[in-house]
């Protein structure tokens, strides 16, 4: 940045005109914290405060959506528990097929999840609203049905690549160890690849499970009843009365934070408690 | 005399163009401890996963306690449930306890109940002396340890051949002997035995039978003395003087 001293650095002194790493480590820190400090400073300072406590943190706005909170955690978390199960399921089938010895499964399994990971999650709720009567002549009654089959069609694609690359990053040799014991291809997979594949799939598949929390966002588009309300639809109602400003948005994601940090936790101990058992 | 544990006739093994295996004749009896030994690269990794089918041999007829492993309909997982393998990197599971390591086969393979498995595991854990350690977790063990419980994890299968690979070339020296102990005793019971190895002392004392192999071929075999003690062929001589004396210079090297 600065004009450097043309001193050749072996001959003379270095000591004396450069600093010790420690010592431009510590200047290095104390420069960080100090654009923290001014960056949160002006923060504070640039902020209307009594608008953010009437338009975002508005008491009042909260408090009306208060009836409608609890149901709609609950509908957002059966949601996302329905759609997981069908990802899951669809996932683990889409993952066996990839290892398939059977190439026409393999071609199936990567067209199916080339397309669904390329595809944004948004089309494909709209299109499974219209397309699905259309093509099968026959609407789904069962609306969380509906809704976890649009969901867990996408999550799917990312279940089955999670999942696969578990699978195969299970050493070879416990593959040999189990069949040299006489176990067969089945028993084997299930025996000691899959509890060992489990393990190193859990972190990925936690992150799977937060984003299908969010994508639930998306399935207004297939049309609710007041029953089915979910957090964002809640929060986009909450936008239109009169008073409150965005609190309503400010309120749903806190109702999604209330999902998606618990589980979060529950992963994390879960990582722990089976990590033990791999490394002492 | 008895048909042989393991027969094997023209035996060739290629990965792609390399041809590893070209040509093995071996039989094994009942009761014999064979020791393969040879260079790395020779091939005798191979050849003895080609014995319980870990390796899909290109040519050859292999028997394996009466049964052509050979034949493409052969039923291989009965096979292997009588024929035990002890590998060089252990693979015990470490999802499961030793305990466990050593009974899931039993009850998922040979459908037996819990408590005879547990019993039958926990008379093969104090066989290899490690009685104590049933309940840790194969991360918790040394892999001396480690080796054993998976001995006695094979052991538990009941098998009437035990097949080894270099069992003690992934162990610190001081480790070695404790598992040669346990092999040397499993030999002493009668069990039918081959054993890739580097232990020249080993193979030379507990052996009925070496076979020195390089380049894919058995070069040489015979009585330990014979073939460890006074090699015939030039490359048997070669490498025992590489692998007994190893800071020694060859004359020919460099």
């Amino acid at each position: 940045m600065t004009a450097t001293s043309t001193g050749a650095p072996s001959s003379g002194a270095p000591a004396r005109t450069r600093m010790s790493p420690r010592r431009r480590a510590r200047l290095s820190r104390g420069i960080q914290y100090a654009i923290l400090l001014l960056a949160l400073l002006a923060l504070i300072l640039a902020t209307d405060w009594s608008r953010v406590g009437t338009s975002f943190f508005n008491a009042g706005a909260a408090s009306d959506m208060l009836p409608a909170f609890p149901r709609a955690v609950g509908n957002t978390l059966t949601y996302t528990l329905a759609a997981f199960a069908v990802g899951l399921s669809l996932g683990t089938v889409l993952a066996l097929m990839k290892l398939s010895s059977v190439r026409p499964y393999r071609w199936l399994a990567t067209i199916y999840i080339e397309f669904f990971r390329g595809v944004p999650a948004l089309l494909v709720v709209i299109s499974f609203g219209f397309a699905v009567p259309v093509a099968l002549g026959r609407t789904i009654d069962s609306f969380i049905l509906k809704a976890a089959l649009a969901l867990g069609m996408v999550s799917a694609a990312y279940i089955a690549e999670t999942l696969r690359a578990g699978i195969q990053a299970v050493p070879r040799g416990q593959v040999e160890a189990a069949r040299s014991l006489g176990m067969s291809q089945a028993r084997t997979l299930a025996t000691v690849v899959i509890p060992q594949a489990f393990r190193i799939v859990l972190p990925p598949m936690t992150n799977e499970f937060i984003l299908l929390t969010k994508d639930t966002s998306l399935i207004f588009l297939l049309g609710l009843t007041a029953a089915q309300f979910d957090l964002t639809y809640i929060g986009r109602d909450a936008l239109n009365s009169a008073h409150g400003g965005l609190t309503g948005l400010f309120v749903a994601g806190g109702g999604y934070l209330l999902i998606t940090i618990p589980l979060g936790l529950l992963a994390r101990w879960l990582e722990n408690r089976t990590g033990k058992a791999r490394r002492s | 005399m008895s048909t042989p544990v393991v027969e094997i006739t023209g035996l060739h093994k290629s990965f792609g163009a390399h041809e590893v295996l070209k040509g093995i004749d071996l039989e094994i009896d009942a009761g014999d401890v064979v020791c393969v030994i040879g260079p790395s690269g020779s091939g005798k990794s191979t050849l003895l996963r080609c014995v319980n089918l870990l390796e899909q041999p290109t040519a050859g007829t292999i028997t394996v306690l009466g049964t052509e492993v050979t034949d493409p309909d052969v039923d291989i997982d009965r096979v292997r449930t009588r024929v035990g393998m002890v590998f060089q990197q252990f693979n015990l599971f470490p999802h499961l306890d030793v305990l466990a390591n050593c009974t899931v086969a039993q009850r998922k393979v040979l459908h037996r109940s819990a408590d005879e498995a547990s019993s039958i595991a926990m008379a093969n854990l104090d066989r290899v002396g490690l009685a104590d350690r049933a309940h840790s977790h194969p991360t918790e063990l040394s892999g001396g340890q480690q080796q054993r419980v998976a001995i006695a994890r094979s052991l538990s299968m009941d098998p009437q051949l035990m097949l080894f690979d270099e069992p003690t070339s992934a162990l610190d020296p001081e480790l070695v002997g404790d598992v040669l102990t346990v092999m040397r005793e499993l030999a002493d019971s009668g069990m039918t035995m081959l054993v890739v190895t580097h232990e020249m002392a080993f193979a030379r004392e507990v052996a009925d039978r070496v076979v020195f192999m390089d380049d894919g071929a058995v070069v040489e075999q015979g009585a330990p003395d014979v073939v460890i003690g006074a090699p015939t062929h030039p490359r048997t001589r070669d490498f025992l003087q590489r692998v007994l004396d190893p800071t020694h210079r060859h004359p020919t090297a460099e």
